[in-house]
């Protein structure tokens, strides 16, 4: 398998999150980029590629110039919207297999709580422009209205319930509180999320993710390299990208339950030769508590229709079969478009999990989610 | 038209414009494959079947059956706070492509899969016109 194992994650950085920073995107991002960087045990100037997220205006010419790196050897672009976190793994794990890179950092973040809301930027979005032509002039305009049409279909379906999705908002709800940065910190109740209100039925507003202001960042490095580094070392033994059917907007598709996930799925954990019973734990993209429950079934966790009856009974909680998004998630913790998602993976597998430890942590995933169902995935080991 | 409509405009591509002009003359447009008779829908360059770029437009029956929907409570946009809740109906067309849109007429708790609709045309501008459905 060509990219396993060659690559690992051996840096993490973090700003705090909020909801408003009151300083720039620029200035998060880079605090987080060198803050990843010292946590490999790395100087700038050993960064020699850049897998910049460009929402927010932020692009890798910001790093080199704040951070001073002089001679970077790749600029590259993952635009899959909250895929692009995770797919950028894939990328800087292929460009250090090439020997074109050694150290590449992927940065994301952007002030999305005090700057431009999601909702009044995405249709500028290129990936989104047959919805800002055809279905935003009709009233579709943000992510909830995109995936709503899914959530229902998946419920007339199978049966599934709101009340299913609400055990996915209370149990990230729980992880954020066992973390010291993590935005809500309110006790949440099944019944709390039931009574918030409808936004784009059947999705309700404790269905959302939250907008916050914050950065994270990772760096991978070639895994020999990784073998000296200061942390635990994490290898990336699975990778992934996939693209739906029907990729420029999801009324097209034919079968709406289905994400990218379902295509990229048997592909990472081939290449990581491990099954879905032999994870620990699973941080997933989870921008709607839907996309929590599909992307499961689409994984291989529990069957195509299963993903409510999976969610209940504590599975995915910490202490649970499958503890899900220990840090709290885009839910709870922060919408860093998903490398908090890699962030807590890897504090996870090194065992730096703190209250939120999942015991004996060994192997991973990581998923990203984005546009219309792009979906990545990275399978990660400690090693 | 009812007041004033202040939302969003399309932007027609070359490759959308007939669309747009078909609605604006109360047809429901979409493009088929001259070479190998598929139909698509959004509008666009190729047929991602036979690769042909030969193209006609045909109008559709305007009939279909609900495939999902959204019911959208919050004010994503100033100009739909007048008309909250509203029912986007992604709807099975005769012809095989799916059509979403909105649909007036029916109280949100009345929709359901396979619900059959007809096409209805509302002019929002003196030059722009956009599809919705009402019950069949």
């Amino acid at each position: 398998m060509p990219l396993r194992d060659i690559a690992a994650i051996t840096g993490i950085g973090e700003t705090k999150y909020c909801r408003n920073a009151g300083r720039s995107s620029v200035s998060l991002n880079v605090e987080a980029a060198l803050a990843a960087i010292r946590d490999a045990g790395l100087q700038p100037k050993d960064i020699d590629g850049i897998i910049a997220l460009t929402y927010g205006g932020i692009v890798a010419e910001d790093f080199m110039t704040n951070l001073g790196i002089s001679d970077l050897r790749f600029s590259g672009a993952c635009p899959l919207g909250g895929a692009s976190a995770v797919a950028g793994l894939q990328s800087a794990a292929a460009m250090i297999k090439a020997g074109i890179c050694r150290h590449v950092l992927l940065p994301a973040g952007r002030n999305g709580a005090s700057g431009p809301r999601v909702t009044n930027i995405v249709a500028a979005i290129p990936q989104m422009k047959v919805l800002a032509e055809f279905e935003r002039p009709l009233g579709v305009f943000g992510p909830a209205q995109f995936y709503a049409p899914m959530v229902r279909r998946h419920m007339e379906l199978y049966g599934t319930t709101s009340r299913q999705l609400g055990e996915i908002a209370v149990t990230m709800r729980r992880h954020a509180m066992l973390s010291d940065n993590a935005i809500m910190q309110k006790p949440m109740t099944i019944e709390d999320h039931q009574a918030s209100r409808m936004i784009a039925d059947p999705l309700r507003a404790l269905d959302c993710c939250i907008e916050s202001d914050g950065a994270a960042a990772v760096v991978v490095s070639a895994a020999d390299f990784a073998r000296d580094a200061p942390n635990t070392r994490v290898l990336i033994s699975g990778l992934a990208e996939a693209h739906p059917e029907s990729p420029s907007i999801a009324t097209q598709r034919a079968d709406l339950t289905k994400l990218g996930t379902a295509k990229a799925a048997p592909r990472a954990f081939a290449m990581a030769g491990v099954t879905p019973s032999d994870i620990d734990l699973a941080e997933l993209y989870d921008c709607f508590t839907y996309i929590v429950l599909c992307q499961l079934e689409d994984l291989g966790f529990c069957k195509k229709g299963e993903g409510g009856a999976f969610v209940e009974g504590g599975r995915i909680s910490l202490g649970g079969a499958l503890p899900v998004n220990t840090h709290g998630g885009l839910l709870s913790q922060a919408h860093v478009s998903g490398m908090n998602h890699i962030v807590e993976l890897v504090r996870q597998l090194r065992g730096q999990g703190g209250k939120a430890q999942v015991k004996d942590a060994e192997l991973g995933l990581v998923t990203g989610y984005g546009d219309f169902s792009d979906a990545s995935i990275a399978i990660m080991r400690r090693g | 038209m009812d007041s004033a409509y202040t939302g969003p405009l399309p932007e027609p591509t070359q490759d959308s414009q007939p669309y747009w002009d078909g609605l604006k003359r109360h047809k429901l447009l979409f493009q088929r494959c001259v070479s190998c008779g598929t139909i698509r829908h959004y509008p666009r360059p190729m047929c991602a079947t036979c690769h042909s770029m030969e193209l006609e437009w045909i109008e559709s029956r305007g009939h279909g059956h609900v495939h999902s929907w959204a019911v959208t409570h919050h004010a994503f946009h100033p100009s739909v706070k007048d008309r909250l809740p509203y029912v986007m109906a992604m709807v099975d067309m005769e012809e095989g492509v799916r059509v979403n849109a909105p649909l007036r007429g029916c109280a949100p708790e009345d929709v359901s899969v396979g619900l059959g609709v007809s096409i209805a045309f509302e002019d929002v501008t003196p030059d722009v016109t956009f599809p919705a459905f009402t019950l069949a």
